[in-house]
């Protein structure tokens, strides 16, 4: 197989082209002081050549569908090619989004029965499925925080508090909703420390961002404690759904106490990440809550599927899309999940738990050790390379790098923050107990080679396309565009 | 078990090296009080066989409608190779390129989207993507305010001809940033921005101006003259264009004297199907000067240790990854996949394809109007230079002739009685190259019929 492959601008020739793309000419009438002048910068290649150059792109990657890709907290799990068939059939992907809804039954129903089941399976009174990615799904949490204390003249609040172990997108949406953020300290054992919360509780507090179970790969264990705490202070608790797929049947995070919940639909429901997208944000909120949803919403009435839009919910946050959201992401979703049912959601929690917790019994045997030894993993668990950094010089890139060259995608990298040196290994319930040995053999094999020959791991990859890339140029000596040579 | 590979054999193993009897007792640490047994309101499960029939007839029960509709979303024909080269596994099931030496793939597309981008829109840099044109519309207006060095009002002056959606988004997403979005009129007769209603807004501090193109009516706008006005006034210019009228019109890098500061929109018109709204793709481009207030995931071109050309994403820095409650915004991903199909879809149609796609969607649109104008009761509402859309007015009200459309197999146009209740009984209608003279003819001879009939309003 070929390591690199040009840039499609650097296989164009002048006067080339897939020519069974082309419609015939046409005039296009506009007034010749608003044309383009001079011509298009873009490739001119034949089909066979783009067919070639993307497949022989799409060679480079690993993906699911190639390799383990154990990436702590982003659920890469088998996404089914059910979903896709049925997201694709022609009857959804050729209809506009503005066709009158009596144009729509069909489509509206799948997404109606979506809102239902994550309706049920989260625990929440109400669900909105507009929002077009988790950090937008926490957005529109956040903002609905943010209408409900002005609404109730509680303008004032404008804080929230995060765990220092969350996802940089908790801090960084609440700045987006013009909040301050309050981080609060984990405990040694995972837990939230509940004095540094009370601490952090004020008149300011709008609420506070958890993820349960947290980053740290742990069940938040004082979860009823701090509802407790946090809505005594007037404060409301928001639910970040990366981790969903560790309790999904288990516990509900409305039974918890949760006012508003983003779910990952491309994490827990497995729709496909892309290459880096789309995703799907849905947001599920109680009652305190459901007035603000973004639209649209699908509601039914008398058997007749419509659209509620700003006019039946006056409070809410808005629109956050062009239309209704990902709506192809939506499809795949529901698609999945009347495949799982409700019984096959539950073995969702179930699987995914004892993968996590057989790997890092596997780990532990290999000399590993666990970050919060003494805990339940939840479905994804952290290794900290403290010790085998400073013993051997080998960190936690080089450990991730080398696993690449053992053919397994490497887990997530320091993050979360506070535990130093660590890998963050979510394995997924789809993943057989044969991969599983083979990740623990490939990461063992990398912990004897860091003892005898640290030079190798330190230098890894080697057997990937490129070796490792220099970020610093790249950052420096920006390059992110390609530009026709000077004439 | 759907997608779950363990025997009981497997299973037993597992527990016993992790020392416990069963699984429940991995959930140990979740207080007892919150556990469920059960999921009422889940249905069970279906075999694919059974869920494939089911969704197959409600997919059937909506499909094959003839679409007169654009309004932001636009019927395009996607070349074979584009979707079957986007559900490759190596491209549909991959993340975000966090280990860019197993990633050089979805890495150097998001090289090539950005180089595509860029030269469409004569910018000098441009994001691998973001949600949709609307969000993208928002998070320009978020940027324009870190980006504009002298302003400190964060009031941005948006025309009533930009999509009236997007409008709203923006709205919803800048509102908690304390953005003040002013709106201005429209010249009734041309349908496109008043220039003299800026005036009202000469040297007070503006942070930036909007300019669509085209714009929701499908008018071009004067965007030179726009241009020229803001930045005779201190204010940065936005652009929110079509990517395929770029084909055929000045691209915002080439606007007035210096070009549009930063310029969006949506990707969905290159080899992204309608599919009910989304997903789509947003993209954003900007002057170089500005590229560290950019949000979204940069691929930048670079070396590995032998010194070869190998591609990672760059400029992390601004992301909330390492940046958290300080980043440009919360955006983690981009549309990956369908970034992957605007490349492929732009990499087939060339430079001499996408003129002929965009002129040909012209002269449709060109002869739609000619044949529903030239029934009674039907004329334009706009006069002046449009791309592939029209606002049409009828005489009597546009959403029961719509819905008689629409039994008849007709999706005829989009509604503009809601978000332009001064234009009266107003229908917007698109013709892009996959209409036929025989499609536009057939709906001429629909809404002849309709309009034929004594008008009950």
């Amino acid at each position: 197989m070929k390591k690199t492959e040009p840039l499609i601008f650097e296989l164009s020739r002048p006067g080339r082209g897939a020519t069974a793309q082309h419609p015939p000419i046409a005039e296009a009438g506009l007034p010749p002081a608003l044309r383009r002048r001079g011509r298009l910068p873009l490739p001119e290649v034949s089909e066979l050549q783009a067919v070639r150059h993307y497949t022989r792109l799409s060679q480079l990657n690993f993906g699911i569908d190639t390799q383990c890709y154990p990436l702590g907290s982003c659920t890469m799990k088998y996404n089914p090619r059910a979903c896709n068939a049925i997201a694709m059939l022609p009857g959804f992907l050729g209809r506009h989004p503005l066709a009158p809804a009596a144009t729509g039954q069909g489509f509206m129903a799948c997404l109606f029965e979506l809102q239902e089941m994550l309706r049920h399976v989260t625990g929440m009174q109400a669900v909105s499925l507009t929002p077009m990615a988790g950090a937008q799904g926490e957005f529109a949490g956040v903002a609905m925080i943010r209408a409900y204390h002005r609404a109730r003249g509680d303008g004032a609040r404008n804080e929230i508090i995060v765990p220092d172990a969350a996802h940089g997108t908790n801090p960084a949406t609440a700045s987006m909703c013009g909040m301050k953020v309050r981080e609060i300290a984990s405990r040694p054992d995972g837990d939230v420390d509940l004095a540094a919360l009370e601490q952090a509780l004020s008149p300011a507090t709008a609420g506070i961002m958890l993820t349960n179970p947290s980053t740290l790969g742990v069940f938040e264990r004082n979860i009823v404690e701090i509802e407790r705490r946090v809505h005594a202070a007037g404060g409301l608790l928001y639910y970040d759904g990366a981790n969903l797929n560790a309790i999904l049947g288990k516990v509900r995070p409305g039974d918890m106490g949760f006012d508003v919940i983003h779910m990952n639909l491309h994490k827990t429901f497995s729709t496909p990440h892309g290459g880096g997208g789309p995703g799907s944000g849905a947001v599920g909120v109680g009652p305190r809550l459901a007035p603000f949803l973004p639209v649209p919403v699908v509601a039914q009435e008398g058997g007749r599927y419509r659209w509620l839009d700003e006019r039946d919910l006056p409070q809410s946050i808005g629109r956050l899309s062009g239309f209704m959201g990902n709506a192809g992401v939506l499809l795949r979703a529901w698609a999945y999940m009347r495949i799982l049912g409700a019984a096959g959601m539950r073995r969702v929690a179930e699987y995914s738990t004892l993968n996590a917790n057989y790997l890092l019994a596997r780990l532990v045997e290999a000399g590993f050790d666990a970050a919060y030894p003494g805990r339940r993993a939840s479905h994804e668990f952290i290794v900290t390379l403290k010790r085998q950094a400073r013993e051997t010089g080998a960190n936690a890139m080089d450990f991730a790098k080398r696993l690449l060259d053992h053919g397994y995608h490497a887990p997530t990298t320091y993050f979360p923050l506070l535990v130093p040196e660590c890998l963050l290994i979510e394995p997924t319930e789809t993943e057989t107990r044969e991969e599983l040995d083979g990740f623990a053999e490939a990461l063992a094999a990398i912990l004897r080679e860091a003892a005898t020959d640290v030079a190798t791991l330190k230098s890894a990859p080697h057997t990937m396309p490129v070796r490792r890339l220099d970020d610093v140029r790249a950052a420096r000596q920006l390059d992110v565009a390609w530009k026709p040579a000077a004439a | 078990m759907p997608y779950i590979p363990h025997t009981a054999a497997d299973v037993r193993a597992m527990l016993d090296r992790i020392g416990v009897a069963g699984i429940d007792d991995l959930f140990d640490e979740i207080p007892p009080a919150l556990r469920v047994d059960a999921l009422p309101g889940v249905p069970e499960g279906l075999p694919e066989m059974d869920l494939s029939r089911l969704a197959a007839e409600r997919a059937a029960a909506d499909g094959a409608r003839l679409n007169f509709i654009g309004a932001g979303a636009y019927e395009h024909h996607i070349p074979a190779p584009v979707w079957q080269l986007v559900t490759r596994g190596e491209i549909y099931s991959a993340y975000t390129p966090y280990q860019a030496e197993a990633s050089q793939g979805t890495l150097q597309i998001m090289y090539e989207f950005q180089s595509m981008i860029t030269a469409l829109t004569g910018m000098d840099v441009s994001n691998a993507s973001l949600y949709d044109g609307a969000s993208a519309l928002a998070e320009a207006c978020l940027m324009a305010v870190r980006a504009h060095r002298h302003s400190q009002s964060a009031r941005i002056l948006m025309p009533a001809t930009v999509n009236p959606v997007w409008r709203r988004v923006a709205r919803a997403i800048t509102e908690g940033q304390g953005l003040v979005v002013e709106e201005l009129p429209y010249d009734p007769a041309r349908g496109t921005t008043d220039l003299q209603s800026l005036e009202r807004h000469a040297g007070t501090d503006l942070t930036a101006l909007v300019v669509p193109q085209p714009n929701f009516f499908g008018q071009l706008e004067d965007a030179d003259a726009l241009t020229r006005w803001a930045h005779g006034n201190g204010a940065l210019v936005i652009g929110a264009v079509n990517p395929l009228a770029l084909a055929l019109v000045a691209p915002p890098g080439e606007w007035g004297e210096g070009g549009a500061d930063v310029a969006v929109g949506d990707g969905q018109p290159f080899g992204v199907p309608l599919s009910s709204g989304g997903p789509y793709v947003g993209f954003m481009t900007s002057r170089l000067e500005h590229v560290r207030q950019m949000p979204g995931r940069i691929s930048g071109r670079t070396v590995d240790a032998d010194g070869r050309t190998g591609y990672t994403l760059t400029l992390q820095a601004r992301e909330q990854h390492i940046r958290r409650g300080k980043a440009t915004s919360n955006i983690c991903t981009n549309q990956g996949l369908l970034m992957t199909a605007a490349t492929i879809h732009l990499a087939l149609l060339g430079p001499v394809g996408l003129e002929r796609v965009a002129s040909a969607c012209a002269r449709r649109t060109r002869e739609l109007v000619a044949a529903l104008t030239a029934i009674p009761g039907v004329r334009e509402a706009f006069a002046g230079p449009r791309f592939h859309e029209a606002a049409l007015l009828l005489d009597r009200p546009v959403a029961p002739v719509l819905e008689a459309l629409a039994a008849a197999g007709i999706v005829g146009g989009y509604d503009l009685s809601r978000d332009y209740p001064e234009l009266g009984h107003a229908l917007l209608v698109c013709a892009t190259e996959t209409r036929t003279s025989a499609d536009i003819e057939r709906y001429a001879r629909a809404l002849r019929g309709l309009l034929g009939r004594r008008s009950a309003a």
